[in-house]
């Protein structure tokens, strides 16, 4: 099924009807890494690959690298933390973020 | 077929035909027996609709506001309570143009807190940008929710909807029904087809995003406009209504529905002006003042939202006197439908006099004495511009 999504120009602008947007989101574009404060240092000896801290992400940034180990996607983690919180092997620790 | 059946029953019924993919609901009174007997319809198997029972109306209106994003058609009922925890979302669907479909049991809002009828739940929600029709009676309740459907869904509104029916006072109460054969209201409600919402993976779409304010008039706007025009896309259905199923049992609803109904208005110098069940009360008394020479008649108001402005302003101006009678106050104003009701009749070159009575708050009866009393006080022009009736 296709939608109509009425897209027309009022005044100049661009509207469409329903607020809807032709595209599967843009959120990919805005990088918000840099709200960020404090980063998670993560310890690749001690990380057992179990996955969990990318479960509890709430912004999908914990990546799995190729040796199987977890570290942070720098453009979109904010740095709350949770991934040391819940890491089993307390292998994440929140280090002072410096340019 | 003829049935004599619970208003709220024959809303059900006519849900059940209309069969929704998904019904949300969280149980309020006096709203309970609606989606009780459709529960009973989808338990049953007679329907199969996806049910879900949710944990609040909050969550009950999300879930339709969800399901109707991906293309179905979704149905939930509230009251009171309910219908207020439900306001964010209620802007939230109107402006998303998500054609969701609602039963709306009216009942006061706390505090005191009170379970009886008035309007005060949906008037408050007047500014949502959904549709709101008031049904007298029950055939009126089930007409109105098949034609809520074809009005809601038709390609031109694309707005969500609300039928308003009184709580207990109609709700609770039994009345013979003329309920029709579901092929015949296939032919006249078609199957839902999304317009703009619709959610695949194939072709991937955001629905209600930011508006930033370089934009959020002109969306705005477009919103406004869908609502005005649904006034006669509501004009339109109602006539086919009138044309596909006659009334068939008399004084069930009216012989002719439009946004409005005139009952003894011919050679009237004053009318009242009512929303609801309480219409019926009023036609009674005026049955009997007519009947002594008092030359008053009623103007039922059906279309709320949109507002039909205009077509008042022509009706009303005919009149010396104006009486609005309702079961709503916005305080530090007044009654919100005499308040829009002399709004529109501004720019008439004939004015009548208005007066706002402050009716049945909280579930107190409104007896014939009442309406005779405000009848005499219109005719003697005795007491205040706001007068409540207790």
């Amino acid at each position: 099924m296709s939608a109509d999504i009425g897209r027309k120009t009022v005044q100049g602008v661009e509207v469409t009807t329903g607020c809807v947007l032709e595209s599967n989101g843009s959120t990919e574009n805005t990088k918000t890494g840099g709200w960020r404060a404090l980063w998670p240092k993560t310890d690749k000896e001690k990380c057992t690959g179990c996955g969990i801290c990318w479960v509890y992400c709430p912004d999908a940034s914990r990546i799995k690298g190729e040796d199987g180990k977890y570290d942070f996607d720098a453009d979109f983690c904010k740095g709350c933390g949770i991934c040391m919180d819940v890491c089993p092997v307390k292998c994440i620790e929140m280090v002072v973020e410096e340019k | 077929m003829k049935e004599v059946m619970e208003a709220s029953h024959a809303v059900s019924e006519a849900v059940k035909s209309l069969e929704p993919d998904v019904i949300a609901a969280y149980p309020i009174t006096p709203q309970t027996h609606i989606v009780e007997r459709i529960s009973d319809f989808v338990a049953n198997g007679e329907i199969k609709s996806e049910y879900m029972r949710v944990e609040s109306e909050f969550s009950a209106i999300s879930a339709c506001l969800g399901a109707q994003a991906t293309g179905v058609r979704s149905y939930t009922s509230t009251s009171s309570q309910g219908l207020a925890l439900m306001n964010e979302v209620l802007f939230i669907v109107s402006g998303m143009r998500l054609p969701v479909l609602m039963s709306v049991v009216n009942r006061a809002l706390s505090a005191p807190i009170n379970i009886w009828n008035d309007h005060q739940d949906s008037i408050s929600e007047r500014d949502t940008g959904w549709i709101q029709l008031y049904v007298e009676t029950a055939q009126e309740g089930y007409d109105m929710t098949l034609m809520q459907a074809k009005i809601s869904e038709d390609k031109r509104v694309m707005l969500p909807s609300m039928i308003c029916m009184d709580g207990f006072t109609l709700s609770h109460v039994y009345e013979p029904v003329n309920i029709v054969e579901k092929a015949e209201i296939d032919e006249f409600v078609p199957k839902y087809e999304p317009l703009h919402a619709v959610l695949d993976p194939k072709v991937p779409l955001t629905q209600g995003p930011i508006g930033f304010p370089s934009h959020y008039m002109e969306f705005r706007n477009e919103i406004c406009k869908a609502v005005d025009g649904s006034l006669d896309v509501i004009g339109e259905v109602m006539a086919d209504f009138n044309k596909k199923f006659p009334n068939q049992i008399p004084k069930s609803r009216p012989e002719e529905y439009f946004h409005i109904e005139e009952y003894k208005t011919e050679g009237a110098d004053m009318v009242l002006v009512a929303m609801g069940s309480v219409c019926g009360t009023i036609k009674d008394v005026i049955d009997e003042a007519r009947k002594k020479g008092v030359a008053v008649g009623l103007v039922k108001l059906i279309t709320y939202r949109p507002f039909p402005a205009k077509l008042l302003a022509e009706k009303l101006s005919k009149f010396s006197k104006v009486g609005v009678c309702e079961k709503a106050i916005s305080p530090g104003l007044g009654g919100p439908l005499c308040n829009e009701i002399a709004g529109a009749l501004y720019e008439a070159n004939e004015r009548p006099k208005i007066r706002s009575f402050i009716i049945g708050l909280g579930g107190r009866d409104v007896k014939l004495g009442h309406v005779e009393k405000i009848i005499d006080m219109l005719a003697k022009d005795i007491g205040n511009k706001e007068e409540w009736m207790y």
